[in-house]
């Protein structure tokens, strides 16, 4: 008996794992990197613009609150193009709009405020780039979507008609 | 032309395939001599190979794009070098390379088994032959290197550029003649199994080619992980990759193996372990080349995604592992109860309890490389198996494994006693002394480094002063045990002791640390054939006031159109200084890494040892004999 258990055993195992190849062989293996889905906003200490002192992240974002943190630099002409939609999306109350600005003068980026208007609710600054590296980013600009501490969309280079009506969607 | 030679050969080729079962079979019962048309038809086999495989390397050096291959992996601005290690830097040329290798080895095994029983030479040969007409089948069925194009195309698509490397142009054919001599290990144990053969003669033959696959699947694993080294630009050398796994579980087998034919040859023990891991190593071999061709798995040695080249390779490979599992279970039988006792203390009862921590690692290496697949076949949910995984789960089973490994070999066959020992006892005290002074100020996981560091450095010592005190029953097991301390010595100091700075600089910054100030200097660039390169000087002023320069480069493909960073890198026997580069889109910055490896050198030495205390074993026998 002992004797018949064991390659019927065996022979089952080998054939489940031939189905399971079998199947996995029809998937489709294109590998999609995951997104930058649901990943807890980076901890981080930065000075703001207005004051001095040092900006912990924990004090910034409250749970039930939707943040937009967006990376410009004065420097940057996308930036420019995009000011108009967060000037738009800082009319809706629900958001809070968060800039970092990415290795920048400090008057230039006083400057291009003045000229342009401030939507940001704070301005954190990020003088080596260092900040925006925890982030993940990988140009300036680019706008992280956060709600309860999580990172929920990202959006690459500049926001534009289709990114403004979606974030807007979202936060409805 | 040369296509056209290269392709009748192969369909000749896979004819005489069935002239040498005709003429085995028919030789199998009815002499005592082999038939000299048999040794014949396997060269002639093996020389058609050859002549088809030239064919192929000669499309590729004359860029003849009426020939598919050449036209989907070359290109006519590619080096001569990379056009002729492009040959087998794809899916259809790696096959008839694989082929080659196969009608080699079964060729060289007919010439060097003379002295052994004519049944099981046969026999061999014929189990061999299957696994031959089945690549030759899967070759001119799905994957045909001489396809022709009509009307030819003028240039060709070009080699992957991380492809375009020399450490890569050899690891192919390096790790081929490892991965496929374990077929004639696989042929010859089924063989064996089947004549009931199993025995010290037998042992002593098969251990040869287990020692020549073994040296060569080490080295083809360390030239595949100094490319991934120098090439890909992460600065880590084993990333736990599916892709390197499946060339790590074969080796796993391998060395469990090479320990269990060294039991047998002493002693008529462990027959079903060698069985069961001359099977589970080609097997490994084989599995290791459906997840990486058929798509499944993802990475730099998926050359293209057809199922139809999968699904041929996994019934395939089931059909293999089902004949082998009826042969084992209907012809092996167990040996002798009584022959089989194993006192606790022992060199076999060491060897054995090692040869269990390998096959624990290997399943490890098993479970984290198929388990996402079979988790997104039953569930579709995608998960990645990492580093941590492996690290939790193999490093602590190091300590006992390397304990075990440097008390082993001192002991004696079958029955051992604890005297004359207690200078074993001495050096395991200097080992911890020594670790703990080492990881003094390392704060995180103090014990568990402390003790992987000292049972590593007691093996180091152990082996070490063996060869002081010239009192060495084994040189090659000595030398081989010795490079396997010193690897895991060098890998865990790089891990413990590797510094790494990422920072974005522009050209006149520089980066201030407490030891050493990077300066980015300037910008150069370089025009070559067939790419262009924008190559970054970076001054290290070390505090000691030592200086170094480093030029990393960012390098643009024209064919393929691939932007690839290489890394620059200086070496010294204490450490690596390792930088890259990277573009900031659309900045005057770039993103530079930089990091300090300390041993790194020693990691790839190291392997070199290991591998040649087995190349000291092969000589050894021959001048034995």
């Amino acid at each position: 008996m002992n004797i018949k258990i064991l390659p019927t055993i065996l022979i089952l195992f080998f054939c489940l794992i031939f189905l399971i190849f079998y199947k996995g062989l029809k998937n489709s293996n294109i590998y999609t990197p995951q997104s930058y889905l649901e990943i807890d906003v980076p901890v981080f200490v930065l000075k703001s613009f207005k004051k001095e002192d040092e900006i912990n992240s924990k004090d910034i974002f409250k749970h039930d609150q939707f943040y937009l943190l967006n990376i410009w630099a004065s420097w940057c002409v996308p930036c420019r193009a995009e000011h108009e939609f967060l000037m738009m999306l800082n009319n809706n109350k629900k958001i809070k709009i968060i800039g970092l600005n990415y290795k920048d003068k400090f008057d230039n980026a006083k400057n291009f405020i003045e000229e342009m208007g401030n939507p940001y609710f704070i301005n954190l600054i990020d003088k080596n780039g260092t900040a925006a590296i925890d982030w993940g980013a990988y140009g300036v600009p680019e706008s992280f979507l956060i709600y309860q501490n999580k990172v929920i969309k990202k959006y690459l280079g500049p926001l534009n008609d289709k990114s403004y009506f979606e974030i807007e969607e979202i936060i409805k | 032309m040369a296509s056209l030679i290269g392709y009748y050969s192969l369909i000749t080729g896979l004819l005489c395939s069935f002239l040498i079962i005709f003429f085995s079979l028919n030789n199998f019962n009815r002499s005592d001599i082999l038939n000299k048309k048999i040794v014949y038809f396997t060269f002639l086999q093996f020389f058609l190979v050859v002549v088809s495989f030239f064919g192929l390397i000669l499309s590729f050096v004359f860029s003849d794009f009426t020939n598919s291959t050449v036209f989907n992996h070359s290109h006519t601005t590619k080096p001569l070098f990379y056009k002729i290690s492009g040959t087998w830097g794809n899916h259809e040329g790696s096959l008839l390379l694989w082929l080659l290798v196969l009608t080699l080895f079964i060729f060289l095994f007919l010439l060097e088994s003379k002295r052994q029983p004519i049944k099981y030479r046969l026999l061999t040969l014929l189990f061999q032959q299957i696994i031959i007409v089945g690549f030759f089948v899967f070759i001119i069925k799905t994957s045909n290197p001489f396809s022709y194009i009509f009307p030819a195309p003028k240039e060709g698509l070009g080699l992957n550029p991380i492809l375009q490397d020399p450490a890569l142009a050899i690891h192919p054919p390096i790790l081929y003649l490892g991965y496929v001599g374990s077929s004639i290990i696989f042929s010859s144990a089924l063989a064996a199994t089947t004549l009931n053969y199993v025995s010290k003669e037998w042992a002593k033959h098969v251990k040869q080619w287990v020692l020549v696959s073994w040296i060569f699947l080490t080295l083809g694993i360390l030239l595949g992980s100094i490319w991934a080294y120098y090439e890909l630009g992460w600065g880590g050398f084993w990333f736990w990759d599916p892709v390197e796994n499946v060339s790590l579980m074969p080796w796993l087998a391998l060395t469990t193996l090479l320990h269990c034919i060294l039991v047998l040859e002493k002693r008529l023990i462990l027959t079903s372990w060698a069985i069961i891991l001359s099977i589970a190593t080609f097997t490994l071999s084989m599995s290791g080349t459906f997840l990486v061709r058929s798509g499944i798995l993802n990475s730099v040695h998926t050359f293209a995604n057809d199922p139809e080249r999968g699904l041929f390779i996994l019934i395939f490979l089931f059909s293999l592992i089902f004949l082998s599992i009826f042969i084992f279970l209907f012809f092996h039988k167990n040996e002798n109860k009584s022959k089989n006792s194993f006192f606790w203390f022992s060199k076999e009862t060491a060897i054995l309890i090692n040869n269990w921590f390998m096959m624990y690692f290997l399943s490890v290496i098993l479970i984290g490389t198929i388990y996402p697949i079979f988790l997104e076949v039953l569930s579709s949910e995608k998960i990645s198996v990492g580093p941590p995984f492996y690290n939790k789960l193999i490093l602590p089973f190091l300590i006992p494994f390397l304990l075990a490994m440097a008390i082993g070999p001192k002991l004696n066959w079958i029955k051992s006693d604890l005297k004359n020992k207690a200078n074993l006892f001495l050096f395991l005290i200097i080992s911890l002394l020594l670790s703990i002074f080492i990881i003094r100020n390392l704060s995180i996981n103090f014990l568990v480094n402390t003790i992987l560091v000292t049972s590593a450095l007691y093996l180091f010592f152990l082996t070490l002063r063996d060869f002081l005190i010239m009192k060495i029953k084994n040189l090659s097991q000595n030398l081989s045990h010795f490079g396997f301390s010193l690897l895991i010595l060098s890998i865990l100091f790089n891990n413990i002791f590797s510094s790494e700075i990422i920072t974005n600089l522009k050209i006149g910054e520089s980066f201030q640390s407490k030891q050493f100030t990077i300066n980015f200097k300037s910008v150069d660039q370089k025009n070559e054939r067939n790419f262009k390169a924008i190559i970054g000087k970076f001054e290290i002023e070390n505090n000691d006031g030592t200086v170094e320069v480093l030029k990393p480069e960012l390098r643009i493909y024209n064919q393929p159109n691939i932007v690839t960073s290489e890394a620059d890198i200086k070496t010294n026997l204490i450490r690596d200084i390792f930088i890259t580069m990277n573009l900031v889109q659309n900045q005057e910055y770039f993103n530079i890494r930089y990091q300090i490896k300390p041993f790194m050198i020693w990691i790839w030495f190291s392997v070199l040892i290991i591998s040649f205390g087995g190349l000291i074993s092969i000589f050894k026998r021959k001048h034995e004999h």
